[in-house]
């Protein structure tokens, strides 16, 4: 539903840039920025300070010192949304940016939905009419878009845990509200305790999807992709094509690897996190070994391997060796050359390794389009999904998955008081709307159909 | 030819549940009323489970006696048996269901019918709408005559073009074997009114002379009574009660009717209307849940004065035979004699969809709807309705604005928004998981949230509002005295939470504080608190629930402080939908659909999306 809360957003690019800066606009903006900011100086009270001054001190979440950086004050009416504004300006990077965001989160302001800032300017009459359209376009577009990028990380394991969660949670529901519905047919009798045991698990599958979450902060976000094949193959043109074409660059990773280069590029909305790999051979070279063990280690966890066969050339015994490390893996094989004589022979290739083949010539960019066709089917085949785990990468579930915790736990505190049952369906279709925003969907009348599905009603 | 030709203010069809709230408001808001009925001997007649009330059905009779309404009274003085359903539970789910003396009941409302200045009574089918230019003027009865009226209230219950039937019986009557009104529907439907067809139905009635009640479970009422309305008090009703009987279908029961099951009209596709899935008839819990080998039947006294019994849990469409055999396969039912058989009933309603938050036509200006017309269920659904419609009609020829009451102060409100808002492809039933804010929507607070509003529009007088006044001023002073007065930790307090099981107190703390305790109660704390006067019990209620759930209380309190932002923001009446760009097309069509009043409407509506409602924003914004 659409409220007028105070939100925030990271205002600056995800990327690796030197500074980052979380906007938080709305009536709460100055206190929750009381909570997460500590400015230095000890005679600085942040609700106190005059609107268009700063603040310099430390970032924390609750106990922890997150950063330290800037805050920036501007008071209502004379800010970009006309609403009191806080800007935190923090070191850059996704890690740190996140957790001031998480900070600020707690502290009470919801995450932004796209354009809202714009959209908050506009309604308080910051924006002139002429605008406005730009502004409606703006909004409907980055809806669509997030609906779908959305909906992108929430294929396979994810939603079905998600679904099975509401599940487990509207079932429950329904049937203590038959049971208050229709009390001559339905008893609560002992009913809190098995409850008990069924929310405490519901929090340790919330708990499991936050800690998935936390190790996924630090992962790209995309299908672990690696690029394999002998030497002069063309696996640097392949890359290039990926990286040229679409001026796709979403941010090079650092940190997780510092001598191999890890590189996000985004085909038709699918996220891709391409490495691309020293030649895989036998060698007695120590140094070109460390490089071999290292690119077979990235085979070994890829969700999907790009294997760049040279088809000018017949297929040898380097193609063979590299062909024993990657077969029953997710291949696509690439012939690339093929503005050259082609010498290898599909069937060939696919008697020895199993997988879709696409001839390329990575320097003209012929067949490109059929290589992101294929890659857009798989993907939507399920052949290739986002990591193995469930990687919850957006920092909107998250709020989401602890909005829910807390929900659960306020049910088994009522449980615990001996709070009467029609309490307990009140934390439960919270936890279970705050699940639903995670999925994209809101509708209540679930739970009366619910009702009318699994249990017998009626006078 | 000679005709007759009357002028009124308002006209009201007929006279169930909703016709007489309506009508009765109108009259007693002082405006010339006209209630036609089908028959002048089925007023207020409960033709289906003989009881008002029961979970959130309670909420809404209470309800409607704090904004001035009939029903509340006339259970009291006709009730049999009166039970708080899920008492042992918190207290907005506390309910309270009478079984009534339907005779008695009906009977009575007549009376008070009979005896409202500025009321008249008319026996007569309407058959017909006068409509001129999108505006109601009256209308005309199958005998000929013509009523014209500033504004009309349809409730027409399940008589229009009725059929009841069983097996492959197939009557043209209304409930009861009463006439059907097979004219008006038509006439609806020129005036441009869009008609559905619903269904219903409703359990064999039992001669209790042939019933063997020591196979039975007695159900008695409860010894302390509640009263529905808020001007009686316990000892103004208390009286002797009747009971209820338990029994239970078995394994054989339920092979008689899967053996039968193809000669259900429903299952030969006679029936076309669509029923409602929290009633199922006995065939279909027997088919829909195949697990359970047994269901409960209540037995349950149709009045004081007549042997008929009715059979809740047990309503049928199978034929005759059929229906002898599944009841008689039941423990203390083997040579029962059925006095009425079940039946299922067919008829037109319309979409409330058409209506506006007043329950007023969209598209027909001074026509309003109200009761299961409108696509509800229900006694109680159809008389909150049914006063809701005769009080915004009296508002209309008044030139005043309706009364329109949000999800946040009723659970009329919250009915009412559900039956404009959102499609419903069933029969509408209220149920507490509906309110959003149920904690604040009690049953005993009812007077509370809705007696101010009962004053204002002129059905509370000033004697009860006096009184009311004086309740509310006495919970309030207590609930802030118990806030403000410190108790510190003196042997006299110690020993006293001692003997109640409950912790001592380390520092001081407030009289509020103690009786939050799930252990002690405003009542327990009396020994250690010398201050208190004698206060009603009512009162008292009220101060326990408000300081014992107040943390509760005040987490919905906040959401419904969100949720009135929304409300606020309307959206004008002549809005073009499809000057607004960038709306989804779904969200388009439903928004042109049902015409939302304002912003917080439009994002209940399924298929609105949080960014349509953002571009709707930015474009009243615009309009501005």
């Amino acid at each position: 539903m659409f409220k007028e809360d105070t939100i925030c957003a990271i205002a600056t690019g995800m990327g690796n840039a030197g500074i980052g800066i979380i906007r938080i606009s709305g009536s709460n903006a100055v206190d929750i920025a009381e909570k997460v900011f500590f400015p230095i100086r000890d005679n600085i009270k942040v609700a106190e300070m005059k609107s268009y001054t700063a603040a310099y001190g430390t970032i924390c979440d609750g106990e922890n010192i997150v950063d330290e950086g800037i805050l920036l004050l501007m008071r209502a009416p004379h800010t970009y949304t006309c609403e009191d504004v806080c800007e935190l300006q923090c070191h850059g990077g996704m890690v740190v940016m996140r957790k001031v965001m998480e900070a600020v989160v707690k502290a009470g302001a919801r995450t932004a939905e796209p354009g809202e800032f714009t959209k908050r300017a506009f309604l308080n009459g910051r924006i002139d009419l002429s605008q406005a359209e730009s502004v409606m376009d703006l909004i409907h577009a980055k809806n669509e878009f997030a609906v779908k990028s959305s909906l992108m990380q929430l294929r396979g394991d994810l939603k079905n845990v998600v679904e099975n969660l509401r599940e487990t949670i509207l079932y429950n529901v329904a049937f203590i509200e038959s049971a208050l519905d229709d009390p001559e047919h339905y008893s609560l009798e002992g009913y809190p305790q098995k409850l008990r045991a069924i929310v405490d698990k519901l929090v340790t599958n919330v708990d499991n999807l936050l800690i998935t979450f936390d190790n996924g902060k630090v992962l790209s976000e995309g299908i672990k992709t690696v690029i394999v094949g002998k030497p002069n193959a063309g696996k640097s043109s392949l890359l290039n094509m990926f990286l040229g074409e679409d001026r796709a660059i979403v941010t090079d990773i650092a940190g997780t690897t510092r001598d191999v280069l890890e590189e996000v590029v985004n085909i038709n909305g699918i996220m891709l996190n391409i490495v691309d790999t020293a030649g895989i051979r036998e060698t007695s070279d120590v140094v070109e070994k460390i490089g071999v063990d290292k690119a077979l280690d990235y085979v070994d966890n890829a969700d999907l391997i790009l294997y760049v066969v040279d088809s000018s050339v017949p297929i040898d015994d380097n193609d063979m060796q590299i062909i024993a490390r990657i077969s029953g893996k997710n291949v696509v094989i690439i012939l690339n050359k093929s503005d050259l004589e082609t010498k290898v022979d599909k069937m060939l290739i696919n008697s020895y390794i199993s997988g879709d083949i696409v001839e390329i010539s990575a320097t003209t960019g012929e067949g490109r389009n059929e290589l992101y066709q294929l890659l857009n089917h798989m993907f939507f085949e399920g052949k290739l999904s986002y990591n193995d785990q469930l990687y919850i990468t957006n920092t909107r579930h998250k709020n989401e998955l602890m909005a829910t915790r807390n929900s659960l736990t306020k049910v088994l505190e009522s449980i615990d008081m001996g709070m009467e049952e029609d309490f307990f369906s009140i934390d439960l279709m919270d936890a279970y709307e705050h699940l639903g925003l995670i999925i994209g969907e809101t509708a209540r009348d679930d739970l009366a159909d619910k009702i009318f599905k699994e249990f017998c009603m009626g006078k | 030819m000679p005709v007759v030709e009357e002028y009124y203010d308002i006209v009201v069809v007929g006279a169930g549940h909703a016709g007489c709230e309506a009508a009765l408001a109108a009259a007693r808001l002082g405006l010339n009323t006209i209630l036609f009925t089908i028959s002048m001997d089925s007023v207020a007649m409960m033709p289906c489970n003989p009881n008002i009330g029961g979970s959130s059905k309670g909420h809404l009779v209470r309800e409607l006696d704090a904004l001035g309404g009939e029903m509340g009274k006339n259970i009291d003085k006709t009730y049999i048996q009166s039970k708080m359903l899920n008492a042992s539970k918190g207290p907005a789910v506390h309910s309270l269901r009478a079984q009534a003396d339907k005779g008695h009941y009906s009977r009575n409302m007549k009376y008070t019918l009979e005896n409202t200045d500025h009321l008249t009574l008319r026996q007569a089918e309407v058959s017909e709408l006068i409509v001129y230019e999108n505006e109601i003027k009256g209308v005309k009865t199958f005998s000929g005559g013509t009523y014209y009226a500033k504004a009309v209230v349809l409730c027409t219950g399940t008589y229009l073009k009725a059929r009841c039937i069983y097996g492959d019986v197939v009557n043209h009557t209304g409930p009861n074997g009463l006439m059907a009104a097979n004219h008006l529907s038509d006439s609806m439907r020129d005036a441009g009114i869009g008609i559905r067809r619903f269904k219903t139905g409703t359990p064999a009635r039992l001669d209790k002379k042939t019933i063997d009640f020591s196979q039975m479970e007695e159900q008695k009422g409860d010894e302390h009574i509640v009263p529905f309305s808020f001007t009686n008090t316990e000892e103004d009703i208390k009286r002797e009660q009747v009971s209820c009987w338990l029994c239970y279908t078995n394994e054989e029961t339920h092979n008689i009717i899967r053996e039968n099951i193809d000669r259900s009209p429903l299952f030969s596709g006679v029936i076309e209307g669509t029923g409602p899935r929290y009633c199922p008839s006995i065939e279909d819990k027997v088919m829909k849940f195949p697990d359970k080998n047994r269901h409960q039947i209540f037995i349950e006294p149709e009045g004081e004065y007549t042997n008929e019994m009715y059979m809740g849990g047990m309503s049928s469409s199978l034929p005759e035979d059929v229906q002898y055999k599944m009841i008689r396969s039941m423990k203390g039912l083997e040579n029962v004699r059925i006095i009425r058989n079940a039946y299922a009933i067919e008829y037109d309603c319309i979409s409330a969809i058409d209506l506006k938050p007043s329950l007023e036509f969209k598209r027909i200006s001074g026509l309003f709807g109200a009761g299961q017309l409108n696509g509800s269920s229900g006694y109680e659904e159809a008389a909150a309705q049914g006063l809701m419609a005769g009080i915004n009609a009296v508002m209309k020829v008044k030139g005043k604005e309706p009364v329109i009451l949000d999800r946040s102060q009723a659970y009329i409100g919250v009915l009412i928004d559900d039956l404009v808002t959102k499609e419903t492809f069933e029969p509408y039933r209220m149920m507490t998981s509906r309110a959003e804010y149920r904690l604040l929507l009690r049953q005993d607070n009812a007077d509370l949230r809705l007696t101010d509003i009962g004053h204002e529009i002129g059905l509370i007088d000033e004697n009860r509002y006096e009184a009311f006044c004086l309740k509310r001023k006495l919970i309030e002073e207590e609930t802030q005295r118990l806030h403000n007065t410190q108790v510190g930790g003196n042997s006299k307090i110690q020993s006293f939470l001692e003997e109640n099981g409950s912790t001592t107190l380390k520092t001081a703390a407030t009289l509020a504080e103690l009786i939050r305790r799930p252990e002690l109660s405003y009542e327990k704390i009396a020994p250690i608190d010398d201050d208190r006067k004698e206060l009603p019990n009512d009162v008292i209620e009220q101060i326990n629930i408000s300081i014992k759930y107040e943390g509760y209380i005040e987490r919905q309190n906040m959401q419904v402080e969100q949720f009135k932002k929304l409300e606020k923001r309307k959206i004008p009446d002549d809005i073009h939908y499809e000057d607004v760009s960038n709306l989804r097309k779904e969200a388009r069509q439903k928004l042109m659909l049902i015409r939302p009043e304002n912003i917080g409407q439009a994002s209940r509506i399924s298929g609105v999306s949080p960014a349509d409602i953002s571009v709707l924003l930015i474009y009243l914004k615009m309009k501005k």
